[in-house]
């Protein structure tokens, strides 16, 4: 398949999905958590996509999870990516202390599986959608920091850094002048890993129970409560799980575009 | 004639997709005869040479033309007989040697690499081929030079390693591709001499690549000068250098200098004045007790070999690199080592110019961002103030200001070192180092910068810390010269002086390693004195 022909889907595919999650209200034809039909309703007898376990129109419910898992994965992606590439420039200018200390705590940060590091800070910290998108921003900033900080140690290594040195320029202007400018294709392509690993995560956190709580869903937790239908020879489990997928593919088939653009000669007018 | 005809190309043109490189061109080589070929970096001389031998550049192809090799017309040759005529006709001996060996295996080992290709050789006949040539080409400690690694020699011996590799399959033909541009002036007479040696005594034909006159013509029987793919003007060496018939070749010949000096007036007033300065990098001291003085209004050559500590001394001066002892004064205050130390206007006073323009733009910031930084920065100016300094800065480095909104991707190799030059005048400095800012640059655009600088001096009433490997061109330069050898200063005066009458044997030896013009020139090198 041509790069063209994967963007334009890929954009269609999210631009659908994005519209579903903003206009979540106007779209659904029920309230997402009411009891409008009856239990495990097949499709077109409750609802467009049948009922779930409590009578639950499926298709409200899919369009508002689809809205919570927007929102988490993008705050949170576009938070790591913040933490991850300021932290690796401070780092990659310093070579002191500093590389050291964030060097060592991001080891320690990747060392533990991140399931298991969510698990334990939202027991403490108690679930809810701000520190769920703010474990998830910091424990992914970590994969951003290891990308980005070889390069940020190349850039700063550049000549045009030294002549900034030499001047006494401050840290936001190598920041947002210098350094990050030459980042940007190598971060594209680690952002939308990071949205589909994001989206992933969020979605499994639900899946464990920790995620999104009930009566509210996303994508991940659409599939946990319908789970157990799938013994019944039912299919809407897949639904929300197929969303999941069609996100994540998007979302690469667009990254993808963006690279091979990037990738190519800066600009020459 | 035709028994001895080695090479012949006949009205060869070579396309890309997008333009031409080599517009029927014709050469011949002849045994024993070295053919030189001049040009500046783009003008196909490398294509030409590799065509010799049916090598081309991946999305080049030959459009018309033949290609005739030892008798053979290698046009019509398929891929496996292109391949035999390589093995055993002909070698090319590239520019940089540290790139050309792999790290990881023995010199001897990969000298020997063609011949153990197409027999089996024991490791013991190996040794004794590479032995023999290692011999014939002065190497020290023939015997054991072999069983080194590439890292272990010095850049001259790898060089001359190469030659052997090159005369290993007993070739009709040499390639020479720039095969001195990389070394050091000293280092570079002795590996003339051989080639020149080699040549005769193996009785094989050659083609010398080079950018520099000088050296092409000490090597070459004849010369062929290249311009934008095509051939400018050729003719005896002899003939070429003392009635160049173009305009372009009079003007190469011309660049080698009539030996006549600067006429900059410097005043005596000191304006830096660097006192028994120690550099060093962990252990390693780069350089030692070195003082200089930079009079206001004239230009001081650092001249010296590579690893002499001159871009140490410069670095140290700008406060990249803090000096451990000794003292450096601008006028009247003393400049803390590091640059993080020194004020706002210390930092702007002192300019510092790098020698690849590559790394020192930003590919993602355009020529107006870059040139506009130290306005805004070191005067606050912005708007339509800072348009009208832009504007006047492009006037200076005689670009147009259209060129404002470009990025450096689409700059030649001149034209961003004029920005650099821009960017370092819209501080308002009183001094600029330029660290060898020409030595990527071609002979004739070296020679802009250069006219371009000696008019900033006068206009913007500037002082250049002009550090250069390049003594030729601090002769014409500069108005006192400054040599260093492994880390100190050997002489410091005026440059007359300094070249008339050098005092330390090294400035002596350098200069009379500088390729010359001159008929006889290299000849006149006995084995002993290089």
């Amino acid at each position: 398949m041509s790069s063209k022909l994967t963007l334009t889907v890929s954009l269609a595919v999210l631009a659908t999905m994005a519209a579903a999650a903003i206009l979540a209200p106007v779209l659904a034809p029920f309230p997402p958590n009411e009891m409008v039909h009856a239990a495990f309703d097949a499709p077109g007898v409750g609802g467009v996509l049948g009922a779930d376990g409590l009578g639950r129109d499926m298709l409200s419910r899919i369009l508002y999870a689809t809205r919570y898992t927007f929102v988490a994965t993008l705050i949170a992606t576009t938070l790591a990516c913040m933490i991850g590439v300021s932290l690796a420039i401070i780092a990659g200018l310093s070579k002191g202390w500093a590389d050291i200390i964030i060097g060592r705590a991001v080891d320690i940060l990747m060392s533990i599986p991140q399931i298991i590091f969510a698990l334990i800070i939202l027991a403490i910290a108690g679930v809810s959608l701000t520190t769920l998108i703010l474990t998830m921003a910091v424990l992914q900033s970590s994969t951003y920091y290891r990308v980005t900080r070889p390069i940020a140690g190349d850039l700063a290594a550049m000549e045009y850094v030294e002549v900034g040195r030499l001047r006494g320029e401050r840290l936001h202007w190598y920041l947002f002048k210098e350094i990050l400018p030459n980042m940007v294709p190598s971060l594209l392509a680690q952002f939308g890993l990071g949205l589909s690993s994001a989206a992933l995560f969020i979605s499994s956190l639900s899946f464990l129970g920790i995620g999104i709580q009930p009566p509210a869903a996303d994508l991940g937790g659409l599939v946990r409560e319908n789970a157990l239908a799938l013994s019944t020879g039912r299919l809407t489990p897949l639904i929300p799980a197929f969303c999941i997928a069609l996100f994540c593919l998007s979302v690469n088939g667009i990254v993808d575009w963006l690279v091979g653009r990037f990738s190519d000669k800066p600009d020459v007018k | 004639m035709s028994g001895n005809r080695i090479l012949s190309i006949d009205n060869l043109r070579v396309e890309t997709r997008t333009g031409v490189l080599l517009d029927d061109v014709s050469i011949h080589v002849d045994r024993g005869e070295v053919l030189g070929i001049i040009g500046e970096s783009g003008a196909g001389k490398s294509t030409l040479a590799l065509s010799s031998i049916m090598l081309f550049k991946s999305g080049c192809r030959p459009t018309s033309g033949s290609i005739t090799l030892c008798g053979q017309s290698l046009m019509e040759l398929g891929t496996t007989e292109l391949e035999t005529i390589r093995r055993t006709k002909a070698s090319y001996v590239a520019q940089s040697a540290a790139a050309a060996f792999n790290p990881f295996y023995r010199l001897e080992d990969q000298v020997t690499e063609i011949p153990a290709m197409a027999q089996k050789l024991t490791s013991a006949q190996r040794r004794r081929m590479a032995v023999e040539l290692f011999e014939e080409l002065q190497l020290p400690d023939p015997k054991n030079f072999g069983r080194r690694y590439p890292h272990q020699v010095s850049g001259g011996q790898l060089q001359r390693a190469m030659i052997a590799m090159a005369l290993i399959n007993q070739p009709d033909l040499i390639i020479f591709d720039e095969p001195t541009t990389a070394l050091d002036v000293t280092t570079q007479i002795e590996v003339l001499r051989l080639i020149k040696k080699v040549a005769s005594t193996h009785n094989c034909g050659a083609l010398y690549i080079s950018h520099d006159l000088a050296v092409v013509s000490q090597m070459a029987d004849r010369i062929i000068v290249m311009r934008n793919g095509k051939m400018v003007e050729q003719g005896p060496t002899r003939q070429l250098v003392d009635h160049p018939q173009t305009e372009y070749a009079k003007r190469l010949v011309a660049h080698q200098g009539d030996g006549s000096y600067a006429s900059i007036d410097g005043s005596d007033a000191t304006l830096l004045d660097v006192r028994n300065v120690d550099v060093g990098y962990g252990g390693v001291a780069a350089v030692k007790d070195a003082s200089i003085r930079l009079g206001a209004g004239s230009v001081l050559a650092l001249v010296g070999e590579s690893g002499s500590g001159k871009t140490t001394l410069a670095r140290s001066i700008a406060g990249l690199q803090p000096a451990r002892t000794g003292e450096i004064r601008m006028r009247e205050s003393v400049l803390a080592p590091l640059v993080e130390r020194r004020s706002f206007d210390q930092r702007r006073l002192i300019q510092y110019i790098h020698q690849l323009p590559d790394l020192a733009l930003n590919p993602r910031q355009s020529i107006r961002d870059v040139v506009g930084r130290p306005l805004s920065y070191f005067h606050g100016l912005r708007g339509a103030a800072a348009e009208q300094r832009l504007r006047e800065l492009m006037d200076a480095i005689e670009l147009p200001a259209a060129y404002l909104d470009r990025y450096p991707a689409s700059l030649s190799g001149g034209q961003k070192q004029r920005v650099c030059i821009a960017r370092s005048l819209a501080a308002k400095p009183d001094i600029l180092i330029c660290d060898e800012i020409t030595s990527a640059l071609d002979p004739l655009v070296e020679e802009s910068i250069v006219k371009l600088l000696t008019r900033l001096i006068k206009d913007e009433g500037l002082s250049i810390l002009f550090i250069t490997h390049n003594l030729g061109l601090a002769l014409r330069f500069s108005h006192k010269t400054a040599v260093m050898q492994a880390g100190r200063i050997v002489e410091h005066g005026d440059t007359r002086a300094v070249f008339e009458q050098p005092q330390s044997d090294y400035t002596k030896s350098l200069i009379r390693a500088v390729p010359q013009l001159r008929e006889g020139w290299l000849d006149g090198f006995s084995a002993n004195a290089a």
